[in-house]
């Protein structure tokens, strides 16, 4: 998949909607339809006015021809709508697996017996692998299958899957061992465990949960389904009751007719909550696509749901909260020297070190002191090494290093400087409680100064810890620093907590902790050794740069290995569920005025006071059933885009959260309908 | 007038809410098993009474065994009752003679006093015994009512509970249910009853001249009991000439507290609480109206207190009384308004029919609401003869559930159903899986909370739907047209809501209504008792999740008001084609 | 099945509780405190003669004492017996008619103006012994004409027996009409 595929498609793109079309038609079968109650129930409904507009027809139903076919093509209509919204939903799905399915044909693979380099291999088909097969991968192979490396390591282009065209680096050992079959390699040989069968890879799971197939209905849209189910069983029986209830009235008032068939069948779609059951299955399927435009695969819908609900977000603090690097901030002399000094002798210390936080000293020394240096050619450099624990160059004689500061002391003490400058541990301390890391400059015997090297918060992400906040969402930040430095950090960044010198069985503590409390934690996490508590954790985000077990534990995956998008997830899963409430309230809000457009129609013959009900002034009986029966049908298709969008996600407390959305879709619901039957009654008077 | 109304209910509510508290505290004591102040008097009682009957008060139940005791304790209450009215004429205390009652009599009998119904198609006066009415009738009133704080409370405990699945002990919350709340309460309330003149004695009926004699033709009859007619077709009658008058007696007041108390409502006498020995004065109204609501009113503090928030309880409490005041004001402004084809014959004031002088406006109105609001159904006005929009009141309270206050327990457990579904809508609008007091709503609190608030709403839709095309129960309705709709309808409404009360005029004691209507209330009250149990269990299996910002919260105003309108639409819906067809057009009739 | 035991022998003590010691005891207190009212609030003449209950209205339609409200007990009027209201729909014709036929009797009696709605409507109990004051001064021209007495002293004994509104704000005013017709025969 191209990155360009991954920019947010029109919703009416004209292949997809020729598609989906198709598989509108096919849904209305009722073997299918019946997994959608609600409109299996409209769909009998059409069924009904069918039978009634043909007795029309042949005279047997005294009701017109006209009126009786227009409500039962509007009816099959608002089935066919729904069915339409669910099938645009998985268009879009579709779309996107047909490219991943691309990458996979006519994959062949290098199966080895042992794993060495420079065996004999037998070429075979990626669907005969089974988990366990060893398969050698050269350069611009692709990788048939999933599985883990076991020996060498190479450049592999992974765009297949992440859409990310940089390649990635896997190797043997460690956290990077997972690779993903239809990935490539682009240099070097590896040689691969097989971990998934065919059709049980990472690859074939994203590919039929986008495309919806194994979609199953989460808890919460059951529990909503209930509600839904148990509203058009009640309006069933309301429409039923009219049946009785006007017999009798037509007996006592001595006129009028009772209501008919075909009224009460166009009754009871209007009052079912059609909207909200047509688009149900879109709103799910959407949501996961739209994760999946922010390249993050939700392996269950559920998942995403969660995501919504949950209020404890353990974070990563590198990469998530500050930048992967320290950096140097300032220099600080001690024992008399100039801070110029202090900068010179750290710039040379660095000159040759080629690590993120050794350019940072560099890069901080000209923007301070102006001070350019080349690498000079006779100057020997020291790499940091965890003996010395020091790195620097020695140079005509001088020796630069730099260091955590009982490192430098030991040095300069073997090289017979005696006093340590006294204001040197006071500096020290500062810093560290400031929550950076000091690293102490020294020239041969002599202590110069410090260098604070800072671990740099991401900008704005103060702001996004407020909103959480605000929504009701804590942050933990986890971190390997010590109490000190993490406490500093996390008063920077605003987190509402810390685990520092964290180590995996402590993670998995807290996440058992949390959830005795009842809380909902979600977290990321990439190494083998993150696989439990990833397990543990309500929402699991892997990063796919992870390892295979990480991924296996994990509910969701990232694919852009980006730690903050833990975020968008959050805000995805509340999408969704905010949109199935609004839309709830929306249908249920709208039977208002349909009761007051169809009651009046209905039962005027009986009962002519009753047409003070017509509070929109509708023409006529016919067209004001019609109306309502057409706005009902429409109201489904113009929903779509903000089915498939999702509502838009506002933070903020919950209770103001309500009172907006009541206020939208709410008091909206009750109003919009007024207007829209009225137009379309309008506009039947013009036609008719 | 209008001051004296508003006076006479702002005092009765302030009083109520004062009592809330105490009442609330009081409750929850007895039901944590803690001491009370009646402790001395009555721990030894009940601990006699759990020996006799061999409870182990420590043994916690689940919910399938709590509902199963429920359920077997009923059917005893059942066979008791109705074997009772069966062999009526056998038994003692029954200075009239009054004969046994009819096997479709009693079983509507029976099922009406078991489900707190008190749907009562019989005449106290002419055709209950004192045994019947001391020693069946009171007897259920308190068990029936104690059944209904029983079954709150476990629903309340589930949502305390966490991770366990013990819901309490029915036997134990029964006993104290009844031991400590609803007998010292009746018997305060029923003696302070007595010195406004509600009678309480065994007398025989009291036979007293008239100052002014009387006299009436009554229709001749054959000794078959066929009227008899002459040659030209019309009945025979005779003259009657009458000098005196039979007064009916009876253990009145002990009676009348614990009908309100418990929200039952069955009447010694058949005008019921209108009678004036069953409601003197306007301060016996207004003492009965206080116990009427008390118990329901008290709940909301006691379910806030034991779910640890307090607002929790006054959040529920506020939206009963806005429910209240709205149907309050309506129901007065409807009266006042009085009848148009009255009032242009030259008549002046409200409408009269059907009230009593003595209660006023506000007493009468406060006394509908309150028995309609809460399952209570004994009545002070008939509200048959209410003016359409007037009856349209009581007819909503309750066909919306009776949540306004509420049965004694079944008003609760159906607000929180209600809670329930409103949290559910209003969780998905903010984006979280909805939860409440700390308890995830899914999948079985949904379908839990959908029977209990629309098992009664479905009945009457197919019942009432049944009943307008039989022929033989539309020729007991006393009114035509739209009213006599009106009447089948809150007959099904009240049964299937266990209220009770009735626009009188159907003459209900035939078999159609006994037999379907005891299946209603049946259906009303044991399919939602159940389903609350059912979900009591669920949620005391669930951990608790505590509040924060992204919670909704459950204890202001904007859910409170949310609240209100959920109930209110979920209830037009269901019903504006009928109350549409009913008192809606007999409105527009009536205005001309 | 266990349950079945504490079930039955529940009840059983319930039924004693409740049904039997409850009322008896209400029955004692209420005797010992308030006699006359537990036992129905009668009114005897001087020589103890039951004159009947002030709560219980009676029936009169003779001119010479007020009339009490509208009743709808079957057989005759105020028949204590048959407690109840007529629980008549308020567009029931036949209602209308009865109301009508009601303002005619009182018409036929001299009444003009307009008449209060608790004349002509029934009570609910349909022993109501109440009726307003407005109701009761209506019909004072009729009794003062058939008793051949001043209008000025009816209407002082109407104003004596006319009760307030109970602790200042409870109910509405009202007459109990067989306390002023015992009155006027004094």
């Amino acid at each position: 998949m191209s990155k360009q595929s991954q920019q947010p498609q029109s919703i009416f793109n004209a292949a997809l909607l020729k598609g989906a079309l198709r598989d509108s038609l096919k849904k209305l079968d009722p073997r299918t339809l019946w997994r959608n109650p609600v409109m299996f129930c409209v769909e009998i409904a059409s069924g009904i006015t069918l039978v009634t507009f043909v007795m029309s027809l042949t005279g047997a139903n005294r009701e017109p021809a006209w009126f009786t076919g227009t409500v039962s093509v509007w009816l099959w209509l608002t089935v066919t709508f729904s069915t339409f919204a669910e099938a645009l939903a998985e268009g879009r799905g579709k779309a996107r697996a047909a490219s991943l399915r691309k990458s996979r044909t006519y994959v062949t693979a290098k199966r080895l017996d042992k794993a060495e380099f420079g065996q004999n291999y037998t070429t075979v088909g990626a669907s005969q692998l089974r988990k366990g097969d060893l398969i050698l991968v050269e350069a611009n192979d692709m990788i048939a299958g999933d599985g883990d490396v076991v020996a060498g390591a190479a450049l592999i282009n992974e765009s297949a899957v992440t859409g990310e065209s940089a390649p990635v680096i896997r190797e043997s050992g460690g956290d990077r061992s997972a690779v993903t079959g239809g990935t490539t390699v682009i240099a070097n040989s590896i040689i691969v465990r097989i971990t998934a069968n065919p059709g049980e890879t990472f690859l074939d799971r994203m590919i039929s949960l986008i495309e919806g197939a194994k979609r199953r209905k989460t808890p919460n849209e059951v529990a909503l389904e209930v509600l839904l189910i148990a509203l058009t069983l009640v309006f069933l029986l309301v429409c039923a009751n009219i049946s009785p209830l006007s017999i009798y009235s037509v007996k006592q008032a001595g006129h009028g007719t009772p209501v008919s068939l075909t009224i009460l069948v166009a009754l009871f779609v209007c009052l079912a909550p059609t909207t909200i059951a047509a688009l149900l299955p879109a709103i799910g399927i959407a949501g996961m696509d739209r994760l999946f435009q922010k390249n993050v695969i939700a392996l269950s819908g559920r998942a995403i749901e969660a995501a919504g609900d949950v209020n404890v977000l353990l974070l990563d603090k590198t990469g998530t909260i500050t930048h992967g690097n320290r950096q140097a901030v300032t220099f600080v002399a001690v024992g008399g020297h100039s801070e110029r000094d202090v900068a010179e002798a750290a710039l040379m210390a660095s000159i040759a070190d080629e690590t993120p936080e050794g350019r940072s000293v560099v890069v901080l020394a000209k923007e301070q002191h102006g001070l350019v240096r080349e690498t000079p050619q006779d100057a020997e450099v020291m790499e940091f090494s965890a003996d010395t624990r020091l790195s620097g160059i020695n140079l005509a004689g001088n020796q630069y290093r730099k260091g955590a500061s009982d490192s430098i002391i030991a040095f300069v003490r073997k090289r017979g400087c005696t006093t340590v400058p006294g204001d040197l541990t006071e500096v020290v301390d500062r810093i560290a409680r400031g929550g950076a890391t000091p690293l102490v400059v020294c020239k041969g015997s002599e202590i110069l100064g410090v260098i604070n090297l800072k671990d740099i918060v991401k900008a704005g992400i103060q702001e996004r810890f407020l909103q959480l906040r605000s929504m009701g969402i804590k942050t933990v930040m986890i971190t390997g620093d010590n109490p000190l430095t993490a406490a500093a950090i996390a008063a920077e960044a605003q987190v509402d907590d810390f685990l520092a010198q964290a180590k995996p069985e402590e993670k998995l503590r807290l996440i058992r902790e949390y959830q005795e409390q009842g809380y909902m934690v979600a977290m990321t996490g990439d190494g083998t050794n993150d696989a439990p508590a990833l397990a543990q954790a309500d929402v699991a985000v892997a990063m796919n740069t992870g390892t295979q077990p990480a991924r296996e534990a994990a509910n969701i995956i990232d694919l852009d290995s980006n730690p903050t998008k833990l975020l968008d997830i959050v805000e995805v899963g509340k999408q969704i569920l905010m949109t199935r409430g609004n839309l709830t309230t929306f249908s249920i809000s709208n039977d208002i005025a349909k009761y007051f457009a169809i009651i009046p129609a209905a039962l005027l013959s009986i009962y002519p006071q009753l047409g003070v009900l017509n509070v929109m002034r509708l023409a006529s009986p016919f067209s004001a059933i019609l109306s309502a029966v057409i706005f009902n049908a429409i109201i489904i298709p113009m929903l779509v885009p903000l089915a498939l969008k999702g509502t838009r996600f506002r933070p903020m407390p919950a209770e103001k959260l309500l009172i907006h959305n009541l206020l939208i879709y709410g008091v909206g619901g009750i109003i919009a309908p007024f207007v829209g039957i009225k137009i379309i009654d309008m506009v039947i008077g013009m036609v008719v | 007038m209008i001051m004296y109304d508003w006076l006479q209910t702002i005092i009765l509510f302030a009083i109520l809410i004062i009592l809330t508290k105490p009442m609330g505290i009081f409750m929850m004591n007895v039901y944590r098993g803690e001491c009370t102040f009646l402790s001395p008097i009555l721990c030894p009682l009940e601990s006699l009474i759990y020996r006799i009957c061999g409870v182990d008060r420590q043994e916690a139940m689940g919910w399938k065994r709590y509902a199963w005791s429920m359920v077997l304790f009923n059917l005893v209450l059942f066979a008791a009752l109705f074997v009772m009215l069966m062999v009526q004429h056998l038994l003692p205390f029954n200075p009239q003679k009054v004969p046994s009652f009819t096997w479709q009599l009693a079983l509507n009998t029976a099922i009406s006093f078991m489900t707190n119904t008190n749907w009562q198609t019989y005449s106290g006066e002419q055709a209950a015994s004192y045994f019947t009415q001391t020693a069946g009738l009171a007897v259920h009133n308190f068990l029936s009512a104690a059944t209904g704080m029983a079954v709150v409370v476990a629903l309340i405990r589930g949502f305390v509970s966490r991770k366990t699945a013990s819901i309490g002990n029915f036997w134990v919350d029964m006993t104290r249910s009844t031991l400590y709340i609803l007998l010292p309460f009746s018997i305060i309330g029923a003696i302070l009853l007595v010195p406004q003149g509600v009678i309480q004695n065994y007398s025989d009926y009291k036979t007293v001249p008239l100052l002014q004699s009387t006299s009436y033709d009554r229709p001749k009859v054959d000794h078959k009991g066929i009227p008899l007619k002459d040659t030209a077709g019309k009945p025979v009658t005779e003259h009657v000439p009458i000098q005196e008058v039979t007064i009916p007696m009876g253990p009145v007041a002990s009676q009348e507290a614990i009908k309100e108390l418990g929200t039952n409502g069955g009447g010694f006498f058949n005008a019921n609480s209108s009678h004036p020995f069953e409601n003197p004065t306007p301060l016996s109204n207004f003492l009965e109206i206080l116990l009427i609501l008390l118990i329901p009113a008290s709940l909301t503090h006691t379910f806030g207190l034991m779910v640890g928030n307090t607002r929790q309880g006054w959040g529920v409490l506020t939206a009963m009384l806005l429910l209240l005041v709205l149907s309050l004001g309506s129901l007065q402004w409807a009266e006042k308004s009085g009848n148009p084809l009255v009032s242009r014959l030259a008549v002046s004031g409200s409408n009269m029919e059907g009230k009593e002088v003595r209660f006023g406006l506000a007493g009468s109105s406060l006394f509908t609401v309150a028995t309609t609001g809460t399952s209570c159904g004994a009545v002070n006005t008939m509200h048959d003869s209410l003016t359409p929009l007037g009856g349209l009141v009581p007819l909503s309270l309750i066909l919306t559930g009776e949540v306004v206050f509420g049965g004694v327990g079944s008003g609760l457990y159906t607000m929180l159903a209600f809670a329930i579904i409103a949290v559910f809508i209003s969780g998905l609008m903010i984006g979280r899986i909805p939860e409440y007091l700390g308890k995830k709503i899914e999948v079985t609190e949904m379908w839990m909370s959908i029977l209990v608030i629309l098992t009664a709403g479905i009945t009457v839709l197919i019942f009432s739907g049944i009943a307008l095309v039989t022929p033989s129960a539309v020729a007991s309705m006393s009114n035509p047209g739209t009213h006599g709709l009106t009447q089948v309808l809150y007959a099904f409404a009240s049964m299937a809501n266990n209220n009770g009360s009735a626009f009188a005029g159907l003459n209900a004691n035939i078999n159609f209504y006994n037999l379907l209507g005891s299946l209603a209330m049946l259906l009303g009250r044991y399919v939602p008792a159940i389903a609350v149990l059912a979900m009591a269990g669920s949620l005391a299996e669930k951990k608790y999740i505590p509040p924060s910002l992204g919670t909704l919260p459950t204890d202001r105003a904007p859910f409170v008001i949310w609240l209100v309108l959920v109930i209110l639409i979920i209830g037009a819906l269901t019903f504006f084609p009928a109350l549409a067809l009913g008192p809606g057009v007999e409105h527009l009739m009536m205005i001309g | 099945m266990k349950d079945i035991k504490p079930a039955i022998l529940l009840f059983i003590i319930f039924t004693i509780i409740c049904g039997g010691i409850y009322p008896a005891l209400v029955t004692g207190v209420a005797y010992f405190l308030f006699p006359k009212q537990a036992a129905g609030s009668f009114i005897t003449d001087k020589s103890g003669k039951v004159l009947g209950s002030t709560l219980i209205g009676q029936p009169f339609s003779d001119p010479k004492y007020f009339w009490p409200r509208p009743s709808a007990t079957s057989d005759f009027t105020n028949n204590a017996m048959a407690s109840g209201g007529s629980n008549a729909g308020p567009t029931n014709p036949s209602y209308i008619r009865t109301v009508s036929d009601r303002i005619k009797t009182l018409r036929d009696t001299g009444v003009t103006g307009k008449i209060p709605a608790d004349l002509v409507q029934a009570s609910a109990s349909g022993l109501d012994p109440h009726i307003t004051p407005e109701s009761a001064l209506l019909q004072v021209p009729r009794v003062a004409k058939a008793r051949g007495v001043s209008e000025e002293m009816l209407i002082k004994i109407v104003a004596q027996t006319t009760e307030g509104r109970q602790l200042r704000f409870l109910g509405a005013p009202r007459v109990n009409v067989l306390v002023l017709n015992h009155a006027l025969g004094s």
